[in-house]
């Protein structure tokens, strides 16, 4: 147990509960920050190793806990509160969760990589249990009674066996000031109340009333609204640009800043509409790919290969009787199209710049205003409170760093909100991407089941990264490897405009590409895919989903008619996994497929919030259809065409299949992400399934009626 | 034109002096205050904006500040003023929401269609919601929730 420490100093990070006052305060170490997502590019600066208050319990008995985290609708912040209401037996309603403000939290690399649960809260949780082990000494000493003999209950330590003899966690820590630093206390391992449960999220009362702030709903006073030019494709360089329209406008601003030229007004929409009023004259960038040329192109740019995966020896099999397949296996660009578009409002006072921006890494885009504005990155604040959605997208937040420019050259509070065609325009897409697989059988004579067994793997992935790219089959003799990929690194203009992280990166391009091609190898050898699967797999965890998906569905072996099929696919990330099985009615004539029903079968190890997890499987199979089905970004040499819903489709209603989200028991493995996983099996499953259906074999995503019938025509 | 417009804003008499042609979401957003009205896409193809002007569900993007001049308009901060409707007391019940940007947009959706359709069918009420879009993947909940909302309605009435 750790001495309580009376505070003296003033840390700046403790300025947020220096206001606060008395309390219990408890602190970790910058280390627990620095192991998250180590090999993520840009790392931490090393800097001082600072101690960051995670968590207090006020006079008022009220618990508040600080995380860099960010709430992107993903749950995070119930789920956070769920650690600290288990652990110090107070009601959920008490305990306060404030996400993603560099000002008051402690440092977080950013929330992605479904990284929340795994990592920071066991974190949490181990505060809590810190701070009630504290109270319970400090009660002991109060009520005179030893620690062994009280019980806590709703914020209120009772003696056992006479309540009356009782004290309040607020009345504990009034008129002082006590400190913990986190150690390793140990945490209920039973006889859980709220951990296991599926309590009503925090977020909901401001989310169903409107109050729920987004980073576009500020209003300052004197605050202006930008709208800044846009090239009309990427790579276009202004030759000139006639602003003296825009200026004529009554309350219009110009303001030229490098190659920035923004129009600055009181309302948004006529900022808006004065931009509109520049004529510019733009110069094209020279002739580049567009979204049918693209596959060749990554291919002809890509990096050199990393080799991902290599064991056995890939001609061990050769001269020998069985079957070699090779397929070719494409995704196209697709885009996050979050409902709440980048938005930022930025306020310089005294020196100190505040952003509050739609980010999930509020301490990058801190380290990417400090730069652009050349101040210290403790002048400035980030604050991410609610975000739109995110899903990869909102890593960056380059509109946080115009917005603080345009405030400091105006010197008025500032807010950019992208509009939509901005939106498509900078979004950092899942990149394009193309996986070559070959991949051998040897044909055993005695028996076709014992046949089954993939001897030869040789993979090849172009664009979409090395995630998930070595599959988790038995396979003696494998060689994968990977060029180029979400994370940066790709020679210039192999992608024609910005990649990132979109929900579960890389791994939804690999899972696509290796779950076809074992449905392929299992058709072309008459055996059913779950037998297949099965046949070619240790892996407990991924036998297990399988089998529970198969026996939920009613899988059975043999082949579908009448156009309605059902196909499966598995996959893991982030150490969790799933089988994804889906049913889908496929029109000859159109093309068109109708997915009827999804069922996932899904370990996530201990799940702390049921529903929570349900939530996040539902979204990612809804996601899924649209990756799988209709979502790819077209463009032509730079310009992003698709720039709107009208032909970005992505799921609505009349898409929902039948959800069924089967979360298999693992009590035993710690806690899992949930926002990513899920999402990674839909495309193969849907493309097994449409082959169910029709015959047809769809290697390309999205499966569009269009690929649909020139798959079925080579059928 | 640049001239007064009253319109019956969330119960009240509001009046605002501004060109007559611009978009009410942003009259609502900036001049008004009332940012519970959300921008999506600002061609009338999301939801996210949605108002009710006189009952009927409508996209505040795509609705110009005179087309409401005299009209009653509630916007989400006005549906829950005397506590939560049944609506929204649904939404949360279901947890029918994620990050919620769509929410305000859906609710109204939903708030106007049970109006003239107090008794749909959980088919009804996906055609009625098709072209109000959630990113998230909330659908069925959201279906859940309308549904079970016109249930309470029902027994209500």
């Amino acid at each position: 147990m750790a001495d309580v420490v009376i505070a003296t100093d003033g840390m700046k990070r403790r300025d947020f509960f220096g206001v606060a006052g008395a309390g219990l305060y408890v602190f970790f170490g910058a280390d627990v920050a620095d192991a998250q997502e180590p090999g993520r590019l840009p790392g931490r600066q090393r800097g001082p190793t600072d101690l960051n208050a995670y968590l207090k319990i006020g006079a008022d008995g009220r618990v508040t806990c600080l995380v860099g985290k960010v709430e992107l609708g993903q749950g995070a912040m119930t789920e956070l509160a769920m650690a600290l209401a288990e652990e110090l037996d107070v009601a959920l309603n008490t305990v306060d969760v404030v996400m993603g403000d560099t000002g008051v939290c402690p440092y977080d690399m950013g929330t992605f990589g479904s990284m929340t649960t795994p990592l920071l809260w066991p974190v949490v949780r181990t505060a809590g249990a810190e701070a009630k082990a504290a109270l319970m000494e400090m009660a002991s000493e109060r009520l005179h009674v030893p620690a062994a003999q009280l019980q806590a209950e709703s914020g209120t330590i009772r003696e056992s066996g006479k309540p009356s003899n009782a004290v309040t966690y607020g009345q504990l820590v009034e008129g002082k000031r006590i400190e913990r630093h986190l150690e390793n206390v140990p945490v209920k391992t039973s006889g859980f109340k709220v951990i296991g449960t599926s309590p009503r999220r925090k977020d909901g009362p401001d989310k169903v009333t409107g109050r729920a702030e987004y980073a576009g709903d500020l209003l300052l006073p004197g605050m202006l609204h930008a709208a800044i030019l846009r090239p009309p494709a990427h790579g276009a360089t202004l030759k000139s640009a006639d602003t003296s329209a825009a200026e004529k406008v009554s309350g219009a601003r110009v303001v030229k800043d490098g190659a920035m030229i923004a129009v600055l007004h009181e309302r948004r929409d006529i900022a808006v509409a004065a931009l509109a009023k520049i004529k510019a004259e733009w110069e094209n960038p020279p002739a580049g790919p567009n979204d049918q040329t693209i596959f060749d192109h990554i291919q002809k740019t890509a990096p050199q290969p990393r080799v991902v995966a290599q064991s056995g020896d890939l001609t061990a099999h050769a001269g020998m009787a069985g079957l070699t397949l090779e397929a070719t296996y494409l995704n196209s660009y697709v885009a996050h199209a979050p409902m709440e578009t980048h938005s930022a409002t930025a306020q310089i006072e005294d020196g100190k710049v505040t952003v509050w921006a739609s980010t999930q890494a509020p301490f990058m885009v801190q380290r990417a205003v400090a730069a652009a504005l050349e101040v210290p990155p403790d002048k400035v604040r980030i604050v991410s409170r609610y975000v739109g959605g995110g899903f990869g997208g909102k890593t960056e937040a380059d509109q946080g760093v115009e917005a603080a420019r345009l405030a400091k050259i105006t010197g008025k509070p500032v807010q950019v909100v992208y509009s939509r065609q901005e939106e498509f325009f900078y979004d950092r897409f899942r990149p394009a991407a193309v996986m070559k697989i070959r991949a051998g059988i040897v044909l055993n004579s005695h028996s076709l089941a014992a046949a089954s067994k993939i001897v030869l793997w040789d993979g090849q992935v172009f664009g979409a990264g090395e995630r998930e790219a070595d599959p988790f089959y038995d396979i003696p003799n494998k060689r994968v490897t990977s060029a180029g990929g979400w994370m940066g690194g790709n020679p210039l203009g192999m992608n024609p405009f910005a990649v990132g992280a979109w929900r579960a990166p890389s791994v939804n391009s690999n899972t696509f590409a290796r779950e076809s091609h074992i449905d392929t190898l299992a058709a072309a050898m008459r055996v059913d895919p779950l037998e297949f699967r099965l046949n070619n797999l240790t892996n407990a965890r991924v036998r297990r989903v399988l089998e529970t998906a198969a026996k939920h569905f009613g899988w059975k072996p043999g082949r579908a008619t009448g156009g309605r099929g059902a196909g499966m696919a598995c996959g893991m990330y982030a150490n969790a996994c799933n089988a994804t099985i889906a049913e889908v009615e496929v029109n000859r004539a159109t093309g068109a497929v109708k997915v009827n029903r999804v069922v996932l079968a899904l370990d996530e190890g201990f799940v702390v919030n049921p529903d929570g997890m349900r939530q996040q499987a539902e979204g990612c199979v809804i996601m899924g259809l649209g990756y799988s089905l209709s979502e790819e970004v077209r463009f032509r040499n730079g310009e992003v065409l698709d720039t709107n819903f009208d032909s970005y489709q992505i799921p609505r209603f009349s898409w929902l299949p039948k959800i069924e989200i089967v979360l298999v028991d693992n009590p035993e493995m710690p806690a899992l992400g949930g926002g990513e996983p899920p999402i990674i099996a839909m495309g193969a499953a849907l493309a097994n399934a449409i082959f169910d259906a029709v015959g047809a074999r769809v290697r390309q995503l999205p499966m569009t009626p269009e690929r649909v019938k020139a798959a079925l025509a080579k059928a | 034109m640049e001239r007064t417009i009253s319109f019956t804003l969330n119960g009240k008499t509001a009046a605002v002096q501004a060109d007559d042609e611009r978009m009410l979401l942003w009259v609502l957003r900036s001049d008004l205050g009332l940012t519970g009205t959300k921008f999506g896409c600002g061609e009338g193809l999301c939801g996210a904006c949605t108002v009710i002007v006189e009952n009927e569900a409508v996209r505040s993007c795509a609705t110009p500040l005179k087309a409401v001049a005299g009209k009653r308009v509630m916007t989400i901060e006005g549906l829950g003023r005397n506590g939560l409707h049944a609506i929204q007391q649904a939404f949360l019940e279901h947890q029918a929401y994620q990050c919620g940007y769509c929410t305000p947009g859906m609710i109204l959706t939903a708030y106007a269609f049970l109006l003239k359709t107090p008794h749909p069918t959980r088919e009804q009420i996906a055609q009625h919601m098709e072209d109000n879009l959630c990113r998230c993947g909330s659908h069925p909940r959201i279906l859940d929730a309308i549904e079970e909302a016109a249930g309470a309605a029902k027994a209500g009435a």
